[in-house]
C-alpha cells in the first residue's frame, strides 16, 4: 500500500504545472490578477514621480506644490486601491473555480472507483481531501499566487524606472538583484523543511493530547490519571524545546532576507545622499530612486510570509491528483459509459444466478490477492441460499460481485430469468441492482430524515408506503417512540440508533424495495437477543416468494436455508441442504 | 467578552513573555520607520549640501536601523512563539485538569462524532490567541503613540490627521468588512457543514447509495451545495479583498493629507521644510502596524467561539462527589474484607430519563461469582459504572467491605475493584507500556506470566517486535479478540480483589471468545466476580444470575433454575446456544 502511495505521489513542480493549468476561466481570472500586478506596478513607480516632484518643489524650489500634481497623486493613490481589490478579488475568483471544479471531478472519480475502494477507514479520508483539502488549495490561488505575480513584476517595473532616474542606483538594485533568485529558494526550501518539520511534532503533539483524552477512562480505571497532568506538561515542553530550536535555525533565513533587504535599501539611501552632497544628483531623482528602493524589495518579503500557504496548498493538491490519478480498477463498473446493455425485457417476478468459474482478486501493491478462485454454483429462482465459512473465505466478495461493485476477474455470472438467462455484465448495471434488494452487515445512516433514510429503497415512495414498509421491519414502534417520530435526523449530527434499530430499518429499505433477489451480509451478528427475535420475524416475512442469498454465521439463519454453500479459502468446500450440515 | 477576559485570565502567567514580546514587535517597526525617516532627512539634509560631517549620524542611523529592522523581527518571531508554546503547554493542562474530574460521566458524550478531536483542535486554535489577537493591537498602539509623538513634535496638525487615518485603517476597515460579510460569513458556515455531511454521506455511504441507484441522486445534492458554497466563498473573497486595498488607500491618503497640511506650514515657516520629507516617509512606514488587525479581528471570532465550547466542558460539575466518613474508615486492603453488598440500587443517567437501574439488590462475598444477564440497553453497564465511582447514585446503598461506598475516594475503590470492558483503550505506546499502566512497578517477568495466563503471549512473541511493538492509532492494528485479552492481562496485572467483566466477549467470532473465556476463567480464580454480559456463555459456575430488562431484575437463580423456569433467560439461551 505504502510503496504505491510514493510511486503515485508527483514530484512538487509537475503539482505545481498541474495547478496552473486549470481551465480556460481560471486562467482568465489568472490573468486579471497578473495584469492588475502589472498595473499596479506602474503606478507605484507614479506614484513615487509625483511625490518626488511635489516634496522637490515644496522643499527646494519654495513652491506650493499645486493642485494639478496632489490631484494626479490622489488618483494614483485611488487607482493602486481599485487594482489591489481587482487583483484580490479575481484571485479568489478563481480560487472559488479551482476549488469547484477539483471538488466535483474527486467526487466523480471517487465515485468510480466505487464502493469496492472508499470501503473502510480509507472513506474518512477521502471524504476529508474532498472537503478539507480542497479548502486548502484557497489560499494557494487567493494569496500565494497573485503575491508571487507581483514578485515576477514589481521589481523588474521598479528597477527599469530606476534606471531611467539614475543609472548608479539602477547597477546597484541591479547588482542585488541575482540574490533575490537566490534568497527566493532559500526562503523556499527552509520554509518547506520547517513547516514540514513544525507540522510534524505539532501533530505528533496534538496525537499524543488527544490519545490521553481518549483513554482518560482506562487511565482512571487504573489510578494513573493525576500522573497524566505532569506528562502532558512534560511533553509540551519537550515539544517546545525541540520546535524552538527548529524555528531558531528556520528564521534565520527571514533574517538573512530583511536585514540583506533592508540593508540594499540603506546602501542606496548612503550612495545617492552623498552624491546629493556632491551635487552629482538631482533631488528629486534622489528621492525618487529612494521611495522606490523598498518597493523593489517589498514583495520578495511578503511572499516568504505566505510561502506556507504555497506548501499546506501543494500538499493538498498532490494528494487530489493521486486520487484522481488512482486507475478505476477493471473490477468497477461505475465508469463504463452507458452503452446499450441486454436489459431484461420486463421486470422479471423471480430470478436465479449461476457463477460459472468466477474469480476475484483484489489489487494490492503486493500484486493481485486472490478471494474467489474459480467457484461454480447456482442459486435456482426461489431458492434460499446460506453462504457459510470463515471470515476471509470470500463470502463478502460474493455478495460485492452480485451488486456488480467489482466485476469478476475470470468466469461469468449468468443470471436466470424465467424469460431466458443474460451473462450479469452485459446487463446495465443500475437496471440490475433495481432487481436486488441488499441488507448489510452495517448499514449506513445518511444525515436526513428517518423517512427519507427508508426511501432510499424506493425514492418515490409516499409517506404511507415508508409506513407500511417500517411496520412489516419491527422498525415502526420505536420510530414513533423517537423525538419527532419519522422527521427525526439521523446520521452522525442526529439521534442515535442502537445496533438492532439500525438493523431492522436497514430492513424496512429492503422491504421499500421489494425485489426479487435478496442479498444478507451477515444481518443479525452483534445483535441482542430481543432484537434479534424481531429481525428474525421481519426477515422471515421478507424472505418470503423471493431469491435470497443470506450469508450467515447463526444457526437461527442458517436453518431458515434451503441449501447451504460453505466457503473455505476463496474456493467452494460444500454444497448440501441444511438438514446435512448441521447433522455432519 | 467575559470569555475574552477569561482567556486573557489563563494567558496572563505569560504577562511578562507578551510585553517582551509587543515591545520587540514595536521595536522592528519603530525601526522600519526610523529607516524610512532618516534616509529621508539623509536625502533632504545632503540637497542643502552641508559639509559631510553633519551627515554622519544620518549615515550611521541608516545603518543601524537597516540591521535593527531584520534582528527585530527575528527575536519578535522567537519570543512570540515561545510565548505561544508556552500557552499551548498551559492551555493543555488547564484543560486537562478541568475535564480529569468528568471522565467519564459527561466525556461520555463526547466520545463519538470525534468531539474530542475537536477539543484538541480548539486549543490548538488558541494557542495561537497571543500572537494573532492579542499581539497585533498591542503592537499597533503602541507605534502608534510613538508615531503621535514624532508627528506632533513637528506639528500638532500633523499629528491629529495621522491618527484619524491610522484608527480609521486600524479599527474602520476591520469593522466595515466585519460588517459586510457577517451574513454571508455565517452562511458559509452553515453551507460548509452541510457539504461536509453531504461528502461523508456521499462517500461513506457509498455501498448503499449505489446498491439503491441513489448515487446520482447525492451527487446533485453535492454539486448544488458546493457551487452555493464556493459562490459565497468567493463573495466573501470580493469583501476580504477589501481590506487590502483600502488599507493601502488610507495608508497613502494619510499620507497625502499630511503633504497637503505641510504646505502651508512650510511656507509660513513654521516648520523647516528639511524636515517634510521625513514626515510623509514616517508617516508612510508606520501603517504596516495596522495591517494585522484584520486579520486580529477574524481570528478573535474564532477563538472566542473555541474558548466558549472549552469552557462549557470544563465548567461542569464533577459527576462524583466522595462524603465525609460516618462509619469505620480503615481501608479494605488493610482489612482484607472485599465483601460487596448492593441494596435497593435504583439510577437515572438524567433527570426525567428512566431509571436506567432500578431497585436492584444482591451481594458478593470475596471469591462468589455472579452474572448480569439481559439485552443491551437493559442497565447492567450502568452497575460497572456506580460501583467503580464513575457516576454517583442518588437512591439506594452500596457498601464495600462494610463500607458505604460514597464515603471512599474513587481511587481507593478502583484499586479494589477491577474492570475488562470492551471499550479498554491502547495507547499509542508499546504493548509493554501499555500493560505497565495496570502497575507501574511490574517487571517483564511480571508481564509475561500476565500475558501467558491471559493466553496472549505466544501472539505477542509472535510480533517482530514482540513486547515494543508499538499499538494504539499510530501502531499495529489489533483485532477485537487480541484487545480483549490484552485488557484481561491489565486486569491480572492490576491484581485487584473485585472483579467486573463488562460484555467481555462482545464482537468476537467463536474462536477467539472460546480463548478470551479460558483466560477469563484463570483471572476469576481466587476473585469475586461480576460478569455483565448479553452473550450467554456457559455460567453453570456461578452463584446467582441476575436477569435484567429496561433496568429491572425479572429472574434471579442460578442457571439450571432459571432454564427450568421457561422465562427470557430460557429464551436467550435457545435463541444463542443453537449449534451452528
Amino acid at each position: 500500500m505504502k510503496k504505491q502511495k510514493t510511486a503515485a505521489r508527483q514530484s512538487k513542480s509537475a503539482v505545481t504545472r498541474r495547478l496552473f493549468m486549470q481551465g480556460g476561466k481560471v486562467r482568465l481570472f489568472l490573468g486579471i490578477t497578473v495584469a492588475a500586478g502589472g498595473l499596479l506596478s506602474i503606478l507605484i513607480v507614479v506614484q513615487a514621480h509625483y511625490l518626488s516632484l511635489l516634496i522637490d518643489d515644496i522643499f527646494l524650489k519654495n513652491g506650493s506644490g499645486g493642485w494639478g500634481w496632489l490631484l494626479a497623486l490622489l488618483a494614483v493613490i485611488v487607482g493602486r486601491a481599485v487594482l489591489n481589490w481587482v487583483g484580490d478579488a479575481s484571485a479568489s475568483k478563481a480560487a472559488g473555480l479551482v476549488k469547484k471544479t477539483l471538488r466535483e471531478a474527486l467526487l466523480k472519480h471517487i465515485l468510480k472507483l466505487g464502493p469496492a475502494y472508499t470501503r473502510g477507514e480509507r472513506s474518512g479520508e477521502l471524504t476529508n481531501t474532498a472537503m478539507e483539502g480542497v479548502e486548502a488549495l484557497d489560499a494557494y490561488y487567493s494569496q500565494y499566487l497573485p503575491q508571487f505575480f507581483l514578485t515576477m513584476l514589481v521589481p523588474l517595473v521598479v528597477v527599469v524606472a530606476v534606471f531611467s532616474a539614475d543609472v548608479l542606483s539602477g547597477v546597484v538594485l541591479l547588482v542585488t538583484m541575482p540574490i533575490l533568485p537566490v534568497f527566493m529558494i532559500l526562503i523556499g526550501l527552509q520554509a518547506q523543511a520547517k513547516s514540514q518539520k513544525q507540522f510534524n511534532i505539532l501533530s505528533q503533539m496534538s496525537a499524543h493530547f488527544l490519545d490521553v483524552l481518549q483513554g482518560l477512562t482506562t487511565l482512571k480505571l487504573f489510578g494513573r490519571s493525576h500522573h497524566q497532568e505532569e506528562t502532558i506538561a512534560r511533553v509540551s515542553e519537550r515539544y517546545r524545546q525541540r520546535t524552538m530550536g527548529v524555528l531558531r535555525i528556520a528564521f534565520l533565513s527571514a533574517l538573512v532576507m530583511e536585514v540583506g533587504a533592508t540593508i540594499s535599501t540603506a546602501i542606496v539611501a548612503v550612495e545617492i545622499g552623498l552624491r546629493l552632497l556632491y551635487g552629482q544628483i538631482e533631488f528629486q531623482s534622489a528621492f525618487f530612486v529612494l521611495l522606490l528602493a523598498p518597493e523593489f524589495y517589498q514583495p520578495l518579503r511578503t511572499v516568504g510570509q505566505r510561502f506556507h500557504a504555497s506548501t499546506s496548498g501543494i500538499a493538498a493538491a498532490s494528494r487530489i491528483f493521486e486520487i484522481l490519478d488512482t486507475p478505476t480498477p477493471d473490477g468497477s463498473e461505475t465508469d463504463k459509459p452507458a452503452e446499450p446493455k441486454t436489459v431484461p425485457p420486463t421486470r422479471p417476478a423471480a430470478l436465479g444466478l449461476r457463477f460459472e468459474g468466477v474469480s476475484f482478486a483484489y489489487p494490492t501493491a503486493d500484486g493481485p490477492r486472490p478471494a474467489l478462485e474459480n467457484v461454480d454454483f447456482t442459486i435456482e429462482r426461489g431458492v434460499k441460499i446460506a453462504l457459510a465459512g470463515p471470515s476471509g473465505a470470500g463470502k463478502s466478495t460474493v455478495a460485492q460481485l452480485i451488486l456488480r461493485f467489482i466485476r469478476p476477474t475470470a468466469g461469468r455470472i449468468v443470471v436466470e430469468t424465467e424469460g431466458g438467462n443474460f451473462p450479469l455484465e452485459e446487463m446495465d448495471a443500475k437496471a440490475w441492482r433495481e432487481l436486488v434488494a441488499w441488507v448489510p452487515q452495517n448499514p449506513y445512516l445518511f444525515n436526513d430524515s428517518v423517512l427519507e433514510n427508508i426511501r432510499l429503497g424506493k425514492p418515490d415512495a409516499t409517506e404511507a408506503e415508508v409506513i407500511a414498509a417500517a411496520r412489516q421491519a419491527h422498525a415502526h414502534d420505536f420510530i414513533a417512540g423517537l423525538p419527532q417520530g419519522y422527521a427525526t435526523i439521523l446520521g452522525e449530527r442526529g439521534a442515535r440508533l442502537s445496533g438492532g434499530q439500525i438493523q431492522r430499518l436497514s430492513l424496512a429499505r429492503a422491504f421499500m424495495r421489494n425485489a426479487p433477489l435478496l442479498v444478507l451480509d451477515e444481518a443479525t451478528s452483534n445483535l441482542d437477543l430481543e432484537n434479534e427475535a424481531l429481525i428474525l420475524d421481519a426477515l422471515d416475512k421478507l424472505m418470503a416468494g423471493r431469491t435470497v442469498l443470506m450469508i450467515a454465521h447463526r444457526a437461527a439463519l442458517l436453518e431458515r436455508a434451503d441449501r447451504v454453500i460453505r466457503l473455505e479459502a476463496g474456493r467452494v468446500a460444500g454444497d448440501s441442504a441444511v438438514k446435512e450440515q448441521t447433522l455432519a | 467578552m467575559k470569555t475574552f477576559f477569561r482567556l486573557v485570565k489563563l494567558a496572563w502567567p505569560l504577562k511578562w513573555g507578551m510585553v517582551l514580546a509587543t515591545l520587540v514587535g514595536f521595536l522592528t517597526i519603530g525601526s522600519a520607520i526610523g529607516l524610512m525617516a532618516t534616509s529621508a532627512w539623509l536625502i533632504s539634509m545632503a540637497a542643502l549640501h552641508p559639509s559631510v560631517a553633519a551627515l554622519g549620524v544620518a549615515i550611521v542611523g541608516v545603518r543601524f536601523f537597516g540591521i535593527a529592522r531584520g534582528v527585530f523581527r527575528y527575536l519578535e518571531r522567537l519570543v512570540s512563539h515561545e510565548v505561544t508554546f508556552r500557552l499551548l503547554s498551559r492551555l493543555r493542562v488547564w484543560f486537562y485538569r478541568g475535564v480529569e474530574p468528568l471522565a467519564p460521566a459527561i466525556l461520555e458524550r463526547y466520545r463519538s462524532g470525534d468531539l474530542l478531536s475537536r477539543v484538541v483542535s480548539d486549543i490548538d486554535t488558541l494557542q495561537n490567541f497571543y500572537l494573532r489577537v492579542l499581539a497585533p493591537p498591542l503592537v499597533a498602539v503602541v507605534t502608534g503613540l510613538g508615531m503621535w509623538l514624532l508627528l506632533g513634535a513637528y506639528n500638532p496638525v500633523f499629528a491629529f490627521a495621522f491618527l484619524g487615518f491610522y484608527i480609521l485603517a486600524g479599527v474602520g476597515v476591520p469593522w466595515l468588512t466585519h460588517l459586510l460579510s457577517k451574513r454571508l460569513a455565517a452562511r458559509s458556515v452553515v453551507l460548509r457543514s452541510d457539504l461536509n455531511a453531504s461528502l461523508v454521506d456521499g462517500i461513506q455511504g457509498m455501498a448503499e447509495l449505489v446498491a439503491f441507484g441513489q448515487e446520482d441522486r447525492q451527487n446533485a445534492r453535492i454539486e448544488k451545495l458546493n457551487r452555493e458554497l464556493v459562490r459565497v466563498q468567493v463573495r466573501l473573497g470580493a469583501i476580504n479583498a477589501l481590506q487590502g486595498s483600502l488599507g493601502s488607500l488610507l495608508t497613502n491618503v494619510a499620507a497625502w493629507t499630511i503633504l497637503v497640511l505641510a504646505i502651508p506650514i512650510v511656507r509660513n515657516g513654521q516648520m523647516d521644510p528639511v524636515y517634510l520629507a521625513l514626515v510623509v516617509l514616517a508617516t508612510l512606514a508606520s501603517f504596516e502596524a495596522v495591517l494585522p488587525l484584520g486579520q486580529a479581528f477574524q481570528y478573535l471570532a474564532i477563538s472566542l467561539v473555541a474558548a466558549d465550547r472549552l469552557f462549557e466542558i470544563v465548567d461542569k460539575a464533577p459527576p462524583v462527589r466522595t462524603l465525609p466518613a460516618t462509619g469505620p474508615t480503615q481501608a479494605a486492603t488493610e482489612t482484607g474484607d472485599y465483601s460487596l453488598e448492593v441494596k435497593d440500587i435504583s439510577f437515572s443517567y438524567e433527570p426525567g430519563q428512566p431509571d436506567a437501574l432500578q431497585n436492584l439488590t444482591f451481594s458478593l462475598r470475596p471469591g462468589q461469582s455472579i452474572a448480569l444477564v439481559g439485552e443491551s440497553g437493559a442497565g447492567k453497564s450502568t452497575l460497572a459504572n456506580l460501583l467503580l465511582r464513575f457516576w454517583d447514585y442518588e437512591r439506594g446503598e452500596i457498601r464495600l467491605g462494610g463500607r458505604d461506598l460514597k464515603t471512599i475516594p474513587p481511587e481507593e475503590v478502583r484499586n479494589i475493584i477491577g474492570l475488562v470492558s470492551q471499550r479498554t483503550h491502547l495507547f499509542n505506546a508499546t504493548i509493554r507500556e501499555n500493560l505497565a499502566i495496570a502497575n507501574p512497578k511490574a517487571d517483564q517477568a511480571a508481564i509475561e506470566a500476565a500475558c501467558q495466563q491471559a493466553q496472549i503471549h505466544d501472539f505477542i512473541t509472535g510480533l517482530p517486535q514482540g513486547y515494543a511493538t508499538p499499538v494504539g492509532e499510530f501502531g499495529m492494528a489489533l483485532s477485537g479478540g487480541e484487545r480483549q485479552r490484552l485488557s484481561i492481562a491489565r486486569a491480572i496485572l492490576k491484581n485487584a480483589p473485585i472483579l467486573v467483566l463488562d460484555e467481555p466477549t462482545a464482537n468476537l467470532d467463536r474462536q477467539n471468545e472460546q480463548l478470551v473465556m479460558q483466560a477469563l476463567h484463570s483471572l476469576m480464580k481466587d476473585r469475586s466476580t461480576i460478569l455483565i454480559t448479553h452473550r450467554l456463555v456457559d455460567l453453570a459456575g456461578f452463584e446467582e444470575i441476575l436477569v435484567l430488562r429496561s433496568g429491572q431484575v425479572i429472574e434471579r437463580g442460578d442457571q439450571s433454575h432459571l432454564l427450568q423456569e421457561k422465562g427470557l433467560f430460557n429464551r436467550l439461551w435457545q435463541l444463542q446456544t443453537a449449534p451452528v
